[in-house]
């Protein structure tokens, strides 16, 4: 475990490993890691056995929520998580693509009720592989890549 | 079966089911009885056809309605949110008729109040009633909705109806043939979805070279202003008018439908053929909304 890790270690939090390569941002931007002052620890192309390339992400004293870590998932189907206490890797699992998502994406169609009259937006996974998204309201699919998340 | 707000959310039973429903209405079979409720038609954006039809099929029923339509209505204009001014008629009516302009505003209808609502164009999304007209055209005009081979004819790319009537019929193993001009195809996401199922379809410019294989023919209107060239329009225009000429030698069970109004794109000397539907299809579709209106209030047979 202690070798694969390039960066630093963290003393407690978590750590998003296996992130799809060039996907780091994107994941730090879901977590809204730029707004509050947690120590985080970016890897950007970092050679990986498994997949040639990833990134990683170690974030300190924060777990993730199920919305969160789902969000990831959408983006980054085969990022792992870590949960670090006291220097040492406590749990280690993948994560599940979520089937529905409440809240945290706005729908890209301007025309959609969403966007017009104050209500939760809803996602259903459309499909895998590239990852795609159904709105449950105006029914449109999207590529996880067009839509834009908001925690 | 509480709404009726998307055609995604109903399977080949209840499509039977409201099919077989219509018919017995329609043959006098039934009189179910709606009198003493009352249904809010809420055109937020205007449809003469669409509204006649369903004032005209609760009337049958017996019931009563209230209207409105238009956004120039009191409470839309004094910028009452959506919701309140569903929640309020939801306190008079028994059933919510809805059509709007945004996509998904009839499913947030179902949402926000409690009775029963029926979706009756949602933007460029669904319009499912329409949807379930085409399908009892279809399945009277050839006693059944299986293994049919289906042209769908004009703007099939903003075409809200042959959207909804494509998916509709991907239970029942169809073929279908796409003709448009190559801008106005058929979009990537009904067409993935055709694929999943596995449903045979050929997209093509022209639908004289397959129309002796047709059982139904679909027409839409290609409306000028999807073109942003005039001379594209006038150069492609008469390919999707359907002439007496066109429909020499057609299968003898052979229909054309339409969802009306149509302009130019039907030469009303087709009108007299054995072959024209469209007027019995808006025809069929009073007795499909009553079929709906029956099922979702759980009206009785007296
Ligand atoms: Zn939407």
């Amino acid at each position: 475990m202690k070798k694969q890790l390039k960066v630093d270690p963290i003393k407690n939090g978590t750590v998003i490993d296996h992130i799809t390569a060039g996907k780091a941002l994107q994941v730090a931007e879901i977590l809204n890691i730029g707004k509050n002052e947690k120590e985080i620890m970016i890897g950007i192309n970092l050679s990986s056995k498994k997949t040639g390339k990833k990134d990683i992400l170690k974030i300190e004293n924060r777990k993730l929520s199920e919305d969160e870590a789902g969000s990831i998932a959408l983006i980054s189907p085969a990022a792992t998580l870590i949960i670090i206490e006291d220097y040492k890797v406590v749990r280690k699992t993948g994560i599940e693509l979520p089937e529905e998502i409440k809240e945290h994406i706005i729908c890209p169609n301007a025309n959609c009720i969403t966007n017009n009259e104050k209500t939760e937006t809803r996602f259903y996974l459309a499909g895998k592989n590239p990852t795609e998204i159904r709105c449950a309201y105006c029914e449109k699919k999207y590529s996880i890549d067009e839509v834009k998340f908001k925690f | 079966m509480k709404n009726l707000i998307s055609m995604r959310d109903i399977g080949k039973e209840d499509i039977l089911k409201l099919i077989t429903l219509a018919n017995k209405i329609e043959q006098k079979e039934i009189k179910v009885d709606m009198s003493g409720k009352l249904a809010a038609l809420l055109f937020f954006e205007p449809s003469t056809r669409t509204h006649f039809s369903f004032e005209t099929a609760v009337k049958k029923l017996g019931g009563n309605t209230f209207s409105m339509s238009g956004t120039s209505s009191t409470s839309v204009k004094k910028g009452e949110t959506l919701a309140d001014t569903l929640m309020t008629i939801s306190m008079y009516a028994d059933i919510i008729v809805i059509r709007h302009v945004l996509e998904g505003a009839a499913r947030f209808t179902a949402e926000t109040v409690a009775v029963p609502v029926i979706n009756a164009g949602d933007g460029t999304n669904q319009h499912p009633t329409q949807a379930m007209l085409d399908l009892y055209s279809i399945q009277k005009t050839q006693g059944t909705l299986e293994n049919l081979t289906i042209g769908m004819v004009g703007d099939l790319r903003l075409g809200r109806t042959v959207h909804s009537l494509a998916q509709a019929l991907s239970d029942f193993n169809p073929k279908f043939y796409f003709a448009s001009p190559r801008h106005l195809q058929m979009p990537a996401y009904i067409k993935d979805d055709l694929k999943e199922k596995n449903i045979e379809f050929t997209e093509l410019e022209d639908i004289k070279e397959v129309i002796h294989e047709l059982d139904i023919m679909y027409v839409t209107r290609i409306q000028k202003e999807r073109f942003a060239v005039l001379e594209d329009y006038e150069k492609v225009k008469d390919s999707y008018i359907i002439t007496k000429k066109l429909l020499e030698g057609v299968k003898k069970n052979f229909k054309v439908l339409h969802p009306l109004p149509r302009v130019n794109e039907i030469t009303t000397e087709v009108d007299n053929t054995r072959y024209a539907y469209y007027f019995q299809q808006a025809r069929n579709g009073v007795f499909m909304r009553q079929a709906i209106i029956s099922e979702l209030l759980n009206l009785k047979n007296i």
